[in-house]
């Protein structure tokens, strides 16, 4: 854990303190051993307490924050020369684009002083090693992807990439999401990230398998949801998602799934989603009663391994799948176990080819690339960049426009409401509703103390809260730090607040990711029996 | 490129260990020596996810020159240092402390090489007196919520817990010690029960408590039941179902059920803590 004995770490839209707590004890360290730090977030979160630094910026103005800072690094000399000139490409077009963001232009967008963020600009480009790391603070808006560039333009700008100690860390949100995608379930990728469109790559994969592989990118997640609505996608096997709970504009996701002809679902809870199925195949828990893999945020492959057996009718994943090849016709794929299939996984994707079963096991989890049986695995990424000349291709700046939400306020919808998570919970509650959490609190919708006093609402009371999606009855909760004209709420507890009801349907069209963080609300109250007394207190309050 | 730096090269000392002229690397505490040699050495309040902190006193060891015997835990090496980890002035120091905390806080749950040590110095708490007769930690059991018991009759005041919920890892503070000599104690701010102080159950605590002091609530309840039994107890390393970050847990299954769940103290991701969703969010198993 390079972050330990870091110069320099940018906390950048992520609460990593409540999202990601073990990783933070790794950042805490770094920030013990001297590392200065800064969180950027419109909420003054738990992992901001711990920074030396709290830049609570507008909601959705990262890309103007970023410029503003690529601006200050580059005008006060403080870029490095040699590495742009030798691994970039496009800095001067990028230095004249980022011109206009000069720390007042910057301040005035982003909410942040101008003072702070050159300091932040400063101290970031002068230390001798920097991380910036993110969630889904930068990822889930509808510049998602560009958001990403503007923080990948700082470490271009000042070196800090490719480097022990320095690079740019996304945390990822789930335990194998890196996995998932490094095993080829994304729709433009096969085993190891390599091009569905490639035909080389296809034809290497088509030999292996002994099949034909359909050449064209398949659809993102937002992309099926589209083709449902256009009745082109009838049918749909869900393994381990639940997108009538999880998916943003919630309600249309869920007319959307009524439309199919046929819904199979495999998960190890009867979610919501599973309940609107037409076959629900229960499935063994994959931490504790699966063998395999997991790929974590550093990119290591580690062991999972079952501890106890599945309840009732549930079965390993792999089981069930082999089974549906063999009733497909398919019956040439035996039934390999999980360490099989890694060895054949093994042959096709190079970045896996040195890690055997038997050095995952004795060596407690090893870093892709590792192509070897004897390489060490790899603990950074984009290392070339540093090789003089530059082995492969230039890393480019990138020109990207700071673009606020697309559910923009108005006097009917005045207040932003970003959604965000908590320390005991996760995600929309499946996996966490089963344990007794004595700091679990429950759904609300967090509201500053002067909007609570405009709206003359008090804490504990229930109100209505409307997007231009649906509106919802929710508890109102007083956040003492949140800035005017801010809400949040989290999104655990889908039956008591079904909060992706009102949550923005605007998309990052490069990712597919909804813009979860920036959606427009109004808050009304309600007609209580008690609402004299409500009323009361509110005066008492004011 | 892709390689760590090259760890920067190691001075060596030479030290006299037990009668042997040994080279060790500059900066290893006098207990790392002894590990490295082989030498066995008893710890209480010492672990290798947390700073020293020298209060338990059993792994104290006689530096030649030293007035007082010196906690082999924290006391780097020097050049020409000759130490003694078994002449009888250690073996009656460590026996003493033994008998001492074994008078008056409950031993029965301790790790079961404490018990190997306590037998190993012929250590005879009793002849402090009999229990009834003198003052001991006994106290009733503290069980405030659904996911850990706070046994303090079994508190050895090893300060563990209090680093491990503050500066050495969690951050959190949540626990400090309070009170004086036989009064000192480990408590919550004001002595709040634990859901209404500043804890967030991550439960790192447990993770390092020697004694059982403080355990999970599974284990405590089926300590009740008569059901506890770790000898039938099987141990399986697997990786956390929540976040990217990959922590290893290793969980204690009895009669094909999680009863308890920690995570390897050497391990690069985790160093033995976890956060309340890896420690106890498996309890979702018990409800699928």
């Amino acid at each position: 854990m390079e972050v330990e004995n870091v110069d320099a770490v940018v906390m950048w839209g992520t609460n990593a303190r409540n999202t990601h707590p073990i990783y933070f004890h790794h950042v805490l360290k770094g920030i013990d051993n001297g590392a200065r730090s800064w969180a950027i977030d419109p909420r003054r979160t738990a992992t901001a307490r711990f920074t030396d630094t709290w830049l609570g910026l507008n909601v959705g103005t990262d890309i103007g924050l970023a410029n503003g800072v690529a601006r200050e690094i580059i005008s006060a000399g403080l870029t490095d020369d040699e590495f742009i000139s030798n691994a970039t490409t496009g800095y001067g077009e990028f230095v004249a684009f980022v011109e206009p963001w000069t720390l007042e232009h910057t301040a005035e967008v982003t909410g942040v002083s101008a003072e702070a963020i050159r300091d932040l600009a400063h101290g970031y480009a002068t230390a001798p090693t920097a991380q910036i790391c993110w969630t889904l603070g930068i990822t889930e808006h509808h510049t998602g992807v560009d958001n990403v560039l503007s923080l990948c333009n700082l470490a271009l700008l000042t070196g800090h990439v490719g480097r022990w100690g320095s690079g740019l860390v996304p945390l990822r949100g789930q335990n194998n999401v890196q996995g998932g995608g490094d095993m080829g379930a994304l729709p433009n990728k096969l085993s190891g990230f390599q091009d569905v469109e490639d035909d080389e790559i296809r034809a290497k994969f088509e030999a292996a398998w002994d099949c034909e592989i359909l050449p064209t990118n398949g659809w993102n997640l937002t992309q099926m949801f589209e083709a449902m609505e256009r009745d082109e996608l009838k049918a749909v096997y869900i393994i381990g998602e639940n997108p009538a709970d999880s998916e943003a504009d919630v309600k249309h996701a869920r007319a959307m799934l009524e439309r199919l002809d046929v819904m199979v679902v495999q998960d190890v809870f009867m979610t919501r989603t599973a309940r609107m199925a037409d076959v629900v195949l229960p499935a063994a828990l994959g931490w504790a009663e699966s063998d395999g893999t997991v790929t974590n945020s550093e990119r290591r492959v580690q062991r999972m391994r079952a501890a106890v057996p599945p309840p009732g009718q549930a079965r390993q994943e792999i089981g069930i799948i082999n089974d549906l090849a063999a009733l497909m016709g398919d019956d040439a794929w035996g039934n390999p176990t999980a360490e099989e299939f890694w060895e054949e996984l093994r042959t096709v994707s190079p970045m896996h080819g040195g890690m055997s079963w038997e050095r995952l096991e004795a060596e407690g989890g090893l870093q892709w690339p590792c192509p070897t049986e004897d390489h060490p695995g790899s603990p950074f990424l984009h290392g070339r960049l540093w090789e003089r000349p530059v082995q492969g291709r230039r890393a480019p700046f990138s020109c990207v426009e700071d673009r606020p939400p697309l559910d923009v306020l108005t006097e009917e919808f005045p207040l932003r409401l970003t959604t965000v998570r908590a320390l005991d919970s996760y995600n929309t509650g499946v996996q966490t509703s089963g344990y007794s959490s004595p700091i679990r609190s429950g759904e609300a919708l967090e509201v500053s103390v002067a909007d609570a006093a405009d709206l003359g609402v008090v804490a504990g009371e229930r109100v209505l809260v409307s997007s231009r999606r649906g509106a919802i009855e929710m508890t109102i909760g007083i956040d003492l730090e949140l800035a005017v004209g801010l809400c949040h709420t989290t999104f655990h507890f889908p039956e008591l607040a079904d909060v992706n009801q009102i949550t923005s349907d605007a998309v990052d069209p490069k990712s597919g990711t909804a813009e979860f963080k920036a959606a427009a609300i109004r808050i009304d109250r309600l007609d209580h029996d008690d609402r004299a007394e409500l009323d009361e207190k509110v005066g008492a309050g004011a | 490129m892709n390689d760590t730096p090259v760890a920067v090269p190691t001075t060596l000392v030479e030290i006299t260990l037990d009668g042997e002229a040994v080279r060790v690397p500059k900066g290893s505490t006098i207990l790392d020596a002894c590990r490295r040699e082989g030498i066995d050495t008893p710890t209480l309040c010492w672990a290798e996810n947390l700073t020293p902190v020298n209060v338990c006193r059993v792994c104290v060891v006689e530096v030649e020159g030293s007035r007082v015997l010196v906690p082999s835990c924290s006391r780097p090496v020097e050049d020409g240092m000759v130490i003694a980890t078994d002449s009888e002035r250690v073996r009656t120091s460590r026996r003493m402390v033994y008998e001492l905390l074994a008078s008056s806080v409950e031993m029965d749950r301790a790790d079961r090489e404490v018990h190997e040590w306590m037998e190993h110095y012929g250590a005879r708490p009793e002849r402090m007196g009999k229990r009834s007769e003198i003052a001991t930690v006994a106290q009733p059991v503290k069980v405030q919520d659904d996911l850990y018991v706070r046994d303090y009759e079994r508190c050895i005041l090893c300060y563990k817990c209090v680093e491990a919920c503050g500066d050495d890892a969690q951050q959190t503070f949540a626990i400090a010690t309070a009170g004086r000599g036989f009064d000192a104690h480990i408590s919550t701010e004001h002595d709040v029960t634990l859901p209404d102080s500043a804890c967030v159950y991550c439960g790192n605590c447990i993770g390092v408590c020697p004694t059982g002091a403080l355990s999970f609530r599974t284990e405590h309840d089926m300590r009740l039941a008569g059901t506890w039994d770790e000898d039938i107890q099987e141990v399986t390393t697997t990786v956390c179902s929540f976040c990217g970050v990959g922590c290893n847990l290793e969980l204690h299954t009895q009669d094909d059920r999680i009863v308890k769940v920690t995570s390897p103290s050497d391990h690069s991701v985790t160093h033995g803590h976890l956060c309340i969703k890896g420690r106890f969010g498996w309890q979702q198993h018990a409800h699928s």
